[in-house]
């Protein structure tokens, strides 16, 4: 009997094109998403002369640089010239772009799946961390760097050595009000953000199956902020369900055959996984980060640590997040007021995410400023179409075109210098959201409960009734 | 990139957890061309002040030409940006040592000629103590010795390889031509619903 094997098993062997005496593999490259980023990429084939290899497997997305405000008059000269820069290359190269007046245009971790470019079975690589996001179909879906972007560019493949296995299952039912994003907070405040480095994480249980993709997309999304290079769920109906019919899925003959081979990408019973961890679902509550670290999570619930009753590393860290984060110990995360609210980014701002939000929002007004930028344009016209946007605009908020906006403020929507925000993004790093910002991760009702209330909220109260 | 074996130089000490590459550059610096220099940008947020000023408390204003940089568990953790690499190879570091490195950080110093030499927490800590002290580190030996301490470092055996030559990915990959277009084929052929 062949020996058992995982789903990741599965997916480098059919990708590996050699392997080296050293453990170093090549492998072939399926999908290459590209964006404004990428222009370091661009600039090292242009410097070498090299061409890319496979126009037709490299997609332009632009996403990072994009004003969620009046596009049509780009007054910033450098963003302008980053979506010019990535429209020439583009061009140069005959890679088909999704810019920023095409209908279909959105965030790259949301427009490829909502395109049917990221199927199950395949590897995805782009010049962004959060491309684990891929990995919710049961992809082979990481980051990479520049150099790494011109290496696949150049030649459609990538070199790596095999992460070692890590199987993090979830079992039991999620209570109402409490998501995909609690799950991945919860785990990674668990572990740390270096508790999955070097792995591979598979998702598996009960209450991973009955999420829906977008939920799987924010759980694989987050699989980086807990220092995994890759998160995975193996492709089922839930799966197959959400790919079939769309744009560039295969059709007819060819969705049969593909069909069949996904059919394989499941881990077999008795395979080994290098870790192995496990929660129970009905344990997990709404999390808020309090700190700068994705780590520095707590239930809603709770009280900010005590510096002087952690380890001594912890405790510096600590110390300087509550000082960063105008914090005091000691204190419960009910209650903490914010200056404004953002939903939005690769994490959080698919159509799923937006309903929950809205549910929370319907009827009420938000006490603080805030942005609801859609995952993508398809998902704005969706959300419009369903009349959420016209909550969001009654309750006092934003209602902005698509892009990673103010999870990473490149486009200029930033948080000002002291200011905390309830944002539904994935990190909460000094500075991310912009000089001196102050950022608590939390899931999308969650936000909704902070901007109706003006604070830090538990959402499951304010959802009664409407779930 | 010119490739090296030993490399000397001054040491200094970070000494924070999980130093992320958001701090390392933040995110408003990233258009930048490279050929103006990343080096200015390196922990910006940290080490200067709103009117762009370096403060006299920065870690790194402590030793100005230091070139090997001593910091805590999960150097480098966050997003891909490789820019997070240029601030440091700009600025003059060599190598960065530490009890652990954020997987795609530590990917990306190794194709721009950075070294990210892993030790224990203990030998970090030993290591910034030295900080008055210069260091040598030997890619050969694997080792970083400085005054009495001589401490051994973990690196992946194809990233001391890729240090030694200088090369980076590219490199690796010029005589596999035939290998790839022969993969090329057969995966078009077994799984032609993959292609676009």
């Amino acid at each position: 009997m062949p020996r058992p094997t995982t789903l990741l098993d599965k997916l480098w062997s059919a990708h590996e094109i050699l392997r080296r005496d050293d453990g170093s593999s090549l492998l072939w490259v399926d999908r290459h998403l590209v964006h404004e980023g990428s222009h370091h990429g661009f600039a090292k084939i242009a410097a070498r002369g090299l061409a890319v290899a496979e126009p037709s497997l490299t997609i332009a997305v632009v996403d990072h640089y994009a004003p969620t405000h009046d596009r049509d008059h780009i007054e910033n000269a450098q963003i302008a010239g980053m979506i010019d820069t990535l429209e020439r290359n583009a061009k140069a190269h005959d890679i088909r772009i999704f810019g920023l007046n095409s209908p279909y245009q959105g965030i790259v971790h949301v427009l490829g799946p909502e395109q049917g470019l990221t199927l199950p079975g395949l590897l995805i690589n782009c010049g962004d961390s959060h491309t684990s996001t891929h990995g919710a179909f049961g992809a082979l879906a990481f980051g990479i760097g520049a150099t790494e972007v011109a290496h696949v560019l150049a030649t459609q493949t990538i070199w790596q050595k095999r992460p070692k296995s890590m199987r993090i299952t979830v079992d039991g039912r999620l209570a109402p009000g409490v998501g995909a994003k609690d799950i991945a907070l919860n785990w990674i405040a668990k572990l740390g953000t270096d508790g999955a480095r070097g792995h591979a994480v598979e998702y598996a249980g009960q209450a991973i199956r009955d999420l829906s993709m977008e939920g799987r997309m924010t759980l694989c999304n987050l699989s980086i902020e807990g220092g995994a290079r890759l998160g995975m769920v193996a492709p089922d109906q839930v799966t197959f369900d959400y790919v079939r019919g769309r744009p560039f899925a295969p059709a007819g003959a060819a969705w049969d055959a593909a069909l069949g081979d996904w059919a394989q990408l499941v881990t077999d019973n008795d395979a080994a996984f290098d870790r192995e961890t496990s929660f129970d679902a009905s344990e997990i509550e709404p999390i808020v980060t309090w700190g700068t670290s994705p780590e520095q999570a707590l239930p809603i619930g709770a009280v900010l640590p005590d510096p002087a009753r952690l380890g001594e590393s912890q405790a510096d860290m600590a110390r300087a997040a509550l000082e960063y984060m105008g914090l005091s110990a000691g204190r419960p995360l009910i209650g903490i007021p914010v200056d404004q609210v953002f939903i939005g980014s690769c994490t959080n701002a698919r159509i799923e995410d937006l309903r929950a939000a809205a549910a929370v929002m319907k009827g009420r007004r938000a006490q603080v400023p805030g942005m609801v930028s859609p995952g993508s344009t398809p998902i704005r016209v969706q959300a419009e179409a369903e009349g959420l946007d016209q909550i969001f605009r009654d309750a006092g908020l934003d209602w902005v075109a698509s892009g990673c906006s103010m999870c990473v403020g490149m486009n200029g929507d930033l948080v000002a210098p002291g200011k905390r925000c309830a944002s539904t993004t994935n990190r909460n790093f000094r500075g991310r959201q912009g000089p001196g910002s102050r950022t608590h991760l939390m899931s999308p009702v969650m936000v909704a409960a902070a901007a109706v209330t003006g604070k830090l909220t538990d959402a499951r109260p304010l959802l009664a009734g409407r779930i | 990139m010119p490739g090296w074996t030993s490399h000397e130089g001054r040491m200094v000490a970070l000494p924070i957890e999980n130093i992320d590459t958001d701090q390392l550059i933040p995110a408003r610096f990233m258009s930048t061309p490279r050929s103006q220099g990343y080096g200015r940008f390196l922990l910006h947020d940290m080490a200067r002040d709103a009117d762009g000023s370096l403060r006299p408390d920065f870690a790194l204003a402590a030793v100005p030409d230091a070139s090997i940089l001593i910091a805590r568990r999960n150097f480098g953790c966050g997003s891909s940006r490789e820019a997070a690499v240029y601030a440091l190879v700009d600025s003059g570091f060599r190598a960065v040592i530490a009890p652990s490195f954020g997987d795609i950080f530590a990917s990306n110093a190794v194709n721009n000629g950075l070294l990210p030499a892993k030790v224990s927490e203990a030998e970090a800590e030993a290591l910034m103590k030295e900080v008055d002290h210069s260091a040598c580190i030997d890619l050969e030996r694997l080792e970083i010795v400085t005054g009495d301490l001589r401490i051994k470092f973990d690196l992946d055996p194809v990233w001391r390889t890729k240090l030694m030559n200088g090369w980076d990915d590219i490199d690796l990959t010029r005589d596999r031509a035939d290998q790839i277009a022969e993969f090329r084929d057969r995966r078009k052929a077994g799984a032609a619903w993959a292609w676009v």
